[in-house]
């Protein structure tokens, strides 16, 4: 079961956090903080795995952002880095040529894509298709409500 | 500004770009300040929001929330959103509940209440959104709110596939939080079913779930074992086009593949139907086949997939260690792995050798690799990496290629990277002690080590050298002569001037007449190095110097000058000066004779376990790999082979502590125990060396029911225990001995499995602090269901300023205690022990006496052991006969005893007759050797 996914640029910027168990709020800025911080300082032919405490960590670099997942001592390695991959696949495909930018502005849109994909740590759909199915009915929906509060959105809202 | 889809909040945009233009944290603190206050108002103002703007709110919130600032509103608004008709709304409120989820009862009753509308729907879209919520919230509430929607939308034939799959992992994140809500009986069948439905998202999720339900209850979830092999077979032969969408980089469904093979890997042996078992077996070939074929694609993609199933199919071979043929091979497959230009491949490999290394099928294979193993640990670029090949090389280690390896862990000491070093130290230490066949081998090893990485050497690394060389005569003159060696160095560890000291201490003489190192060298060498320790140090040598003053009355004069300079105020620690007067004194005062007994040599220390290896296991608890080649597995259920395990592991501990000051050592030569560090007693390593001549009286117990169990310096036990019938009642008093509380105080019972079905022990839990001074009582309750052999024990854990004690003791639960006493004649004592004249029912034990035979000694202890002592019976009066019965929740036994003393012979026949085998046997070996 995957405990938790952090994206970071490399400037060491939080851009998403998932968690999967129930930590204290202290708790998760300690492990986010350190994390970044062992992750950033590794060299890039280094291995995407390493022990941290009891469970092992799994991460890889795509462009400017770091997506890093935790997982039980027993889980696949191999298998998360392949999690991680389907995930920028499909952001990739939802944004057309995803940048960290689409994820600053849409972080709500990343949520949404990620639990199509991973319900409580576990893969829920493997299929791109799939995922991306179920994304557009969400958005579907979306579109036939009447677009509003245009105006007043100008300013600051 | 990056483009906005579908209903983009153009507000949010706004926010966020005026917060990604900020230049400082200043400038965007104080940009969220406004932000947060321009909320504030217009969720406290009168004007009703619309819902968009709400969600706007919300999600601003939100952004701010994951920007690390605290939000301690908008909790309210946001559950009002989950009840708008507008799914965009709905989504958004759902997000900041799971986001920023506050066990808020209140709320979570509100929460609740909108999940429960939103299962109800008719459109997926709604019920995802809603199981999704639960998922990721997973509180107990949530269980209990929705233990029967959810296992039905589970099932049922209505439901849509994508609900299924929501559904399923929904279920396991609850299950997690809240086990008791998985119904069983026909649900399970229904459950495992899944595994054959058509849809392949389906199985994936159900599989997860299941893995789950199976690790607490394999028995019921049995049935899953022939349909997760059938469905793994059937993917593992699919062509990569059968599975369309569910092929990944031309693996086919390489998700379901784990994790079926991991589900297989809770059940040991995986199956015993020959058909079921010959198609997995058949399965894993095809796996490890596919392995050979040219990849698919160039892509790391496909490689990925592709060896995550393999490596998973490796897990379940090694798992099931029956196959000799498939261990060999997964172990030419991961010898390739070894020089893949792929970093990760190469880290797994080595991983995954290490189990195989400890199989017995493949260990020789593994040891094939150690020249690649051994490069992989010099030049890997990777620390983790190169410490994954250290792993594997002590896994792979043995008595034929032990001297090897441990001459190439300790060339690469030198240059190993601090984070590994003192793992490594310990893994050397391990394993030198473990496959020496010469010890003059080992104390080399560990004389380099102290050489090489002298400030990773832990304590018990040179306990342990200085433990062996004391009990090994053959080796003594050599340490001697090579710590002797080794300080001429003009910088050497502080380390190795304990072990020196120590040594030469002990046996400077075996050296002496070499006028090289001569007495007053050997005392000049040390002494050189005094001035650069610590105080410990220092005061280890000081005792050394004592001790030279026996071994080479000679020096006296010199060494008397010594402490006579650190006796006054020169030595500004009081702890050396009071050893140096004392020592001084001692020297002055007392006779040759005298001093010789003091200052005798060492006795040898009980044989014990290495320590070191307990140390290993506590730094990298769950990880360290074993260098133990396990017997092909037996096929155990998986309970009972934990359950095994765990047993060994208690009785590991046991044997762990660090040179047997922190618990009685057991056997007889209790008493001979002192202190290896230091006589006299060093204040410095606190209680680890605190001369403390534990007493434990176990023994005696057999015979009594009250008194003091245990004592040393630390702590005193006592016990008070009342039996009737089959049930025993016993209160334990810990007393604290010391002016500082005892911390994490925790007593366990140890009870074999076997046994603890014969006799039920429960213990009441007490309070993890012991206050200095205090007395605390632990109540215990015991029921004889069975009669059984030995007692159980307890084993206390706790910790003295710090340093960890532990301590073992036997509870005076003998079978014994059980007897009811039973008066009868001599005309029915001879009927009965006539009857009971069986080959089974018989026991006796000829052993001599403790001197002096003492005949009313034996009688008071057989007054105590429970039975009834029978008087004019036996025509010789020198004889004792007693009579009782055993009572057991599931039958009494009667017990006939007696016992004959030789005086001639200074020798005691005792005979045992009753109506159980077991019985006699339990109770004549109990009595044997008591009097």
């Amino acid at each position: 079961m995957m405990l938790f996914m952090l994206l970071f640029s490399r400037q060491g910027k939080l851009r998403l956090q998932k968690w999967y168990m129930a930590y204290p709020d202290k708790v998760k800025k300690k492990i986010t903080r350190e994390l970044i911080t062992t992750i950033l300082a590794r060299k890039p032919k280094m291995c995407s795995f390493l022990e941290w405490k009891d469970c092992k960590i799994v991460y890889k670099r795509y462009a400017s952002l770091y997506f890093c997942c935790a997982i039980e001592q027993n889980d696949n390695e191999l298998l998360t880095l392949e999690v991680i991959h389907r995930y920028v696949e499909l952001l990739d495909k939802y944004f057309g040529s995803v940048c960290e930018l689409d994820i600053i502005f849409n972080f709500e849109k990343a949520y949404f894509i990620l639990d199509e994909l991973l319900i409580g740590g576990e893969m829920q759909e493997t299929s791109k298709k799939n995922v991306l199915k179920a994304i557009a009915s969400q958005d579907l929906l979306q579109e036939d409500e009447t677009p509003q509060g245009f105006f007043e959105d100008h300013g600051l809202g | 500004m990056a483009p906005v889809r579908g209903d983009g909040m153009r507000g949010l945009a706004v926010f966020i770009s005026d917060i990604r233009n900020c230049k400082s944290k200043e400038a965007e603190i104080k940009r969220i300040n406004k932000e947060l206050a321009n909320i504030r108002s217009k969720f406290k103002g009168d004007k009703t929001l619309d819902g968009y703007q709400k969600k706007k709110y919300v999600c601003k919130l939100l952004f701010i929330f994951l920007l690390g600032h605290d939000i301690d509103f908008g909790h309210m608004e946001a559950v009002n959103l989950l009840s708008s008709n507008k799914y965009s709304e709905k989504q958004i409120g759902y997000l900041f509940i799971s986001v920023l989820v506050n066990t808020n009862s209140d709320l979570i009753k509100l929460i609740i209440q909108s999940i429960k509308n939103d299962l109800q729907s008719r459109n997926p879209v709604h019920v995802n959104l809603a199981l999704q919520c639960i998922a990721n919230i997973g509180s107990r509430d949530m269980a209990e709110a929705f233990t029967n929607e959810i296992p039905k939308l589970l099932v049922s034939g209505d439901t849509m596939d994508v609900v299924k799959q929501s559904a399923a992992l929904c279920l396991l994140r609850l299950f997690r939080t809240c086990p008791e809500i998985i119904p069983g009986g026909e649900w399970t069948s229904r459950i495992i079913h899944l595994l054959n439905d058509q849809h392949m998202g389906v199985v994936t999720a159900a599989t997860s779930l299941i893995d789950a339900l199976v690790k607490k209850n394999p028995e019921e979830y049995k049935g899953c074992v022939n349909l997760a092999v059938s469905r793994l077979s059937r993917i593992v032969t699919a062509s990569y086009t059968d599975l369309q969408d569910y092929t990944y980089y031309f693996v086919p469904a390489p998700w379901l593949s784990v994790k079926l093979l991991r589900l297989l890997q809770n059940y040991n042996p995986v199956t015993e139907e020959p058909g079921v078992r010959a198609r997995l077996n058949e399965t894993l070939e095809t796996i490890l086949n596919k392995a050979q074929e040219p990849p698919k694609s160039k892509k790391v993609q496909h490689s990925n997939a592709k060896n995550a199933v393999l490596f998973e199919a490796i897990n379940l071979i090694i798992h099931s260690d029956s196959e000799p043929n498939l261990l060999v091979r997964a172990c030419n497959q991961l010898g390739q792995f070894l020089s893949n230009r792929e970093t990760n491949l190469r880290y797994l490999a080595l991983e995954s050798m290490c189990h195989l290394a400890t199989s017995e099928f493949s260990h020789d294979e593994v040891k094939k690799h150690q020249e690649v193993v051994i490069l992989s640990m010099k030049m890997e670029k990777d620390v983790s990496v190169r410490q994954q090949a250290v792993d594997l090389l002590y896994a792979m280690c043995d008595r034929s290629n032990a001297e090897e390896i441990v001459q190439e862990m300790l060339n690469y000491l030198e240059t190993a990277d601090y984070s590994i070093r003192e793992e490594m130290v310990l893994k050397v230490a391990i394993l030198a002690e473990k496959y020496a066949s010469d010890f003059t081998w080992y104390v080399d090893v560990i004389l380099n080590l102290i050489r090489i990485a002298g400030d990773y050497v832990s304590e018990e690394v040179w306990y342990r050298v200085i433990q062996i060389v004391i009990n090994r005569e053959e080796v003594q003159g050599y340490a001697a002569k090579t710590v002797f060696e080794a300080l001429q160095a003009p910088a050497c560890h502080e380390n190795m001037v304990k072990v020196g000291g120590y040594i030469l201490g002990e046996f400077g003489n075996l050296i002496a007449g070499d006028s090289r190192s001569a007495p007053l060298i050997q005392f000049k060498l040390l002494h050189s190095k005094y001035h650069l320790c610590s105080p410990m140090t220092r005061a280890l040598l000081l005792s050394t110097y004592i001790k030279f003053i026996n071994l080479f009355p000679e020096i006296r004069t010199n060494i008397q000058e010594v402490f006579r300079q650190h006796s006054n105020l020169r030595s500004a620690d009081a702890e050396l000066q009071q050893r140096a007067s004392e020592y001084l004194q001692l020297s002055i005062v007392a006779s040759a004779d005298v001093l010789a007994t003091v200052l005798e040599e060492m006795p040898s220390f009980p044989e014990r376990e290495s320590s070191i290896l307990a140390v290993l296991k506590k730094k990298k608890p769950g990880r360290v790999p074993e260098n133990e080649i396990k017997e092909s597995r037996s096929p155990l259920p998986i309970g009972q082979q934990q359950n095994a395990q765990t047993n060994h592991k208690t009785s590991n501990n046991t044997n762990a502590d660090l040179l047997g000051l922190n618990t009685p050592p057991s056997g007889a030569n209790n008493t001979t125990t002192s202190t290896l560090i230091d006589v006299l007693g060093d204040i410095y390593s606190g209680t680890n060396n605190t001369a403390n001549a534990a007493v434990s009286n176990s023994k005696k117990f057999i015979f009594k029911n009250n008194g003091i169990l245990f004592e040393n310096d630390l702590i005193q036990i006592g016990v008070k225990s009342e039996f009737r019938q089959n049930l025993g009642r016993l209160g334990l008093f810990y007393g604290n001995k010391t002016q500082v509380p005892l911390q994490n105080f925790s007593p366990k019972l140890r009870w074999a499995p076997e046994n603890a079905v014969k006799l039920n022990v429960q213990i009441k839990p007490i309070e993890p602090t012991l206050e200095a001074g205090a007395q605390i009582q632990q109540l215990l309750t015991a029921e004889c269901i069975e009669d059984y052999p030995d007692s159980p024990s307890i084993d206390i854990e706790f910790r003295y300023n710090g340093a960890p004690q532990k301590i073992s003791v036997k509870l005076p639960l003998t079978i014994n205690k059980f007897f009811e006493p039973t008066e009868m004649n001599a005309e029915s004592f001879f009927a009965r022990w006539k009857n009971l004249g069986g080959e089974q029912q018989r026991a006796q034990k000829v052993f001599k006496a403790q001197v002096p035979l003492d005949l009313p000694g034996a009688r008071n202890k057989l007054l105590g052991f429970g039975m009834q002592l029978l008087d004019g019976i036996d025509p010789n009066p020198d004889n004792m006969v007693c009579a009782g019965i055993i009572h057991t929740q599931t039958q009494q036994v009667g017990c006939l005893l007696r016992l004959e003393p030789n005086r001639q012979a200074q020798m005691f026949r005792l005979t045992i007759r009753s109506s159980k085998e077991s019985v006699t046997l339990e109770v004549c070996n109990l009595l044997a050797d008591q009097f």
